[in-house]
Parts: C-alpha cells; sequence; structure tokens
C-alpha cells in the first residue's frame, strides 16, 4: 500500500477518482449539454495527470510535450462542441439532453 | 508528512472537492466556476511535478481562455434553461454503480500495478523546464507540433462555420439562385388604357407652377 508521500501512485489514484467523478457526472446528468462537456474537459484532465506524473516519474519530458499536444486538441474539442452548443440551442430552443432523442429507435 | 505532502494532499482535497462541484452544481455558472477553480489547482499540482511550463500554460488558456468562451455561452443561452440540477433519483443508482465499479478496478489496477520504486524524480523543479520542452518539441516532435497547429485552424474554421449566420443584407452572388431564374420573376406586363388626345391636350396645372 502506497504510503504517506506522494509518489507515482496517489498521483495516479487522484486522476483516477478525477475520471470517475466525471464520469459519474457525464452518467447521471440529464439537463444540461454544457455541463457534460465540462465533464469531458474534467476527463481529459485526469488524463493530462497522469502523462505529467509518468513525466516526472520517469525523468522524461515526452510526457509533458504530450500533454501539450493534448491540451490544445481540447481545446479544439470544447470550441467546436460549444459551437455545435450554439447550433443546438438555436434549433430546439433548449439544450436539455433528455430531449435529444430523435435518434432513438 | 513534509510540507510537500501536505500540499499535495490539499491540492488534492480542493480538486476532487471541486470536480464534484462540476457535475453537481444546480447552475451551470457555478459548475464553470468549479472547473476554472479544478484548472486552477492543477495547475498547481503540475507545477509541483515540476511541469512549470505546462502549469502556466493550463492557468493562462484554461482559466483565461477556455472558461471564459465557457461563460459565453453560458450568457448567450436562455436563462431559464439554466438549472441543470441532475435528475439523480433516477439515474444516479446506475452511475454510482459504474463509478464504484471502475474507481475499484482502476484502484487496484494501480496499488498492485506499479512495481519497484515509485518515487517521483526531483531533478525536474531544478532545470529549466521550459527550455528543456521547447528543445524537445522543436526538435523531436516538430511534426506533432504542426499538425496540432493545423488542427487548431480546422477547429477555428469549424467553430466559425458551424456558428455563422447568413446575414440577409449581404451583396454576394448565389448561382443557382441565378440559374433559377424565370421571366415572371423579372418581367412584368401591365395593360394600362391608352392615353386619348383630350387628356394629352390639357395645359399643366396651376398647382405644378406654384
Amino acid at each position: 500500500m502506497p504510503g504517506l508521500e506522494p509518489t507515482l501512485t496517489h498521483y495516479l489514484l487522484l486522476a483516477a477518482a478525477l475520471l470517475v467523478i466525471s464520469v459519474v457526472g457525464i452518467i447521471a446528468n440529464r439537463r444540461n449539454v454544457l455541463v457534460l462537456l465540462m465533464a469531458v474537459e474534467l476527463v481529459l484532465l485526469a488524463a493530462n495527470l497522469n502523462f505529467v506524473a509518468f513525466s516526472a516519474h520517469y525523468g522524461d519530458l515526452s510526457g509533458q510535450v504530450m500533454t501539450m499536444f493534448v491540451l490544445a486538441t481540447v481545446a479544439v474539442e470544447s470550441a467546436i462542441g460549444l459551437a455545435l452548443l450554439i447550433l443546438l440551442f438555436r434549433r430546439r430552443g433548449t439544450i436539455a439532453v433528455q430531449t435529444l432523442s430523435v435518434l432513438k429507435g | 508528512m513534509s510540507f510537500s505532502a501536505f500540499v499535495f494532499y490539499v491540492l488534492a482535497a480542493i480538486l476532487l472537492v471541486s470536480a464534484v462541484r462540476v457535475v453537481s452544481a444546480r447552475q451551470p455558472v457555478h459548475a464553470a466556476l468549479s472547473l476554472a477553480l479544478a484548472f486552477f489547482t492543477m495547475a498547481a499540482l503540475w507545477i509541483m511535478l515540476g511541469a512549470e511550463f505546462l502549469g502556466l500554460a493550463l492557468v493562462v488558456i484554461y482559466v483565461g481562455a477556455v472558461m471564459v468562451l465557457f461563460l459565453f455561452v453560458l450568457m448567450m443561452l436562455d436563462s431559464r434553461q439554466n438549472d441543470c440540477s441532475p435528475r439523480w433519483r433516477r439515474h444516479l443508482i446506475p452511475a454510482l454503480l459504474v463509478g464504484a465499479v471502475m474507481l475499484a478496478e482502476l484502484a487496484l489496477l494501480i496499488v498492485n500495478g506499479v512495481k519497484g520504486k515509485n518515487a517521483l524524480v526531483e531533478n525536474a523543479a531544478t532545470t529549466e523546464n521550459t527550455r528543456e520542452l521547447g528543445k524537445l518539441v522543436f526538435n523531436h516532435y516538430w511534426y506533432s507540433l504542426e499538425l496540432v497547429a493545423v488542427l487548431l485552424l480546422v477547429g477555428m474554421v469549424a467553430a466559425i462555420v458551424l456558428t455563422h449566420r447568413q446575414s440577409r443584407f449581404a451583396k454576394r452572388q448565389d448561382p443557382a439562385e441565378q440559374i433559377a431564374v424565370r421571366r415572371d420573376d423579372r418581367l412584368r406586363v401591365v395593360s394600362m388604357p391608352a392615353a386619348t388626345e383630350a387628356e394629352t391636350a390639357q395645359p399643366p396645372r396651376k398647382e405644378r407652377e406654384r
């Protein structure tokens, strides 16, 4: 079991907890697409924490480079997601998740 | 317990609490502000891990730009829609079940999987993080960097195209509309009574002279 001093295991457990909180939020949230986007940001932040922790663990900066690329990708993702959200609001007048059931068979 | 360990636990607690607030806040504005706090705390954690440049970039880009983008979109949307309280009663049980299983699996994997010494290397804080990162990016990862630049451009174009509204007053030609035009759209033949000789012979009226 990990001790009190923060090691790689602590950081990985923290990232796992962050991921789990975000996934629970994504599943439980039925009202707002915007909050879903925020939860996705949290998921990718947890992934980035893993990258940075492993980078510090191995003393290799490549993990931080990957984090930089992931950060750029997440920025693009959130920009396009918000654009789609605005389109959705214009078309439907609401951004509630439970109204998005057009594709339901 | 050393001081850095104490700081780590405080930051981790703030991070987890703010993450919970993000997904459970009743109002999206509170969720957005909690997300900003989570980003800020994560930046502090990264700086503790020796990733100074990424921590500062996280503060500047995410707290400064992305969160403002979120808040702008929040302002543009209808405030009556802003109540985002999740329907906990219906979906909380399966969500918690999935979360508990995921957390158990991940914790087992992490605690048992990390063998040997898992201490963090301490040299990262002493070297110049930004300089080393720049060397690495522009020597070994320049192709990926250019791909990311193209991705950012594509994202920008996509966001503009998606949200751009056609202006009604734009003076622009539409070839389809030009081809589809018919004679009736442009030309109207009206029948008018022919002017008689007596009407044309009348002198101009007095009112017009005044």
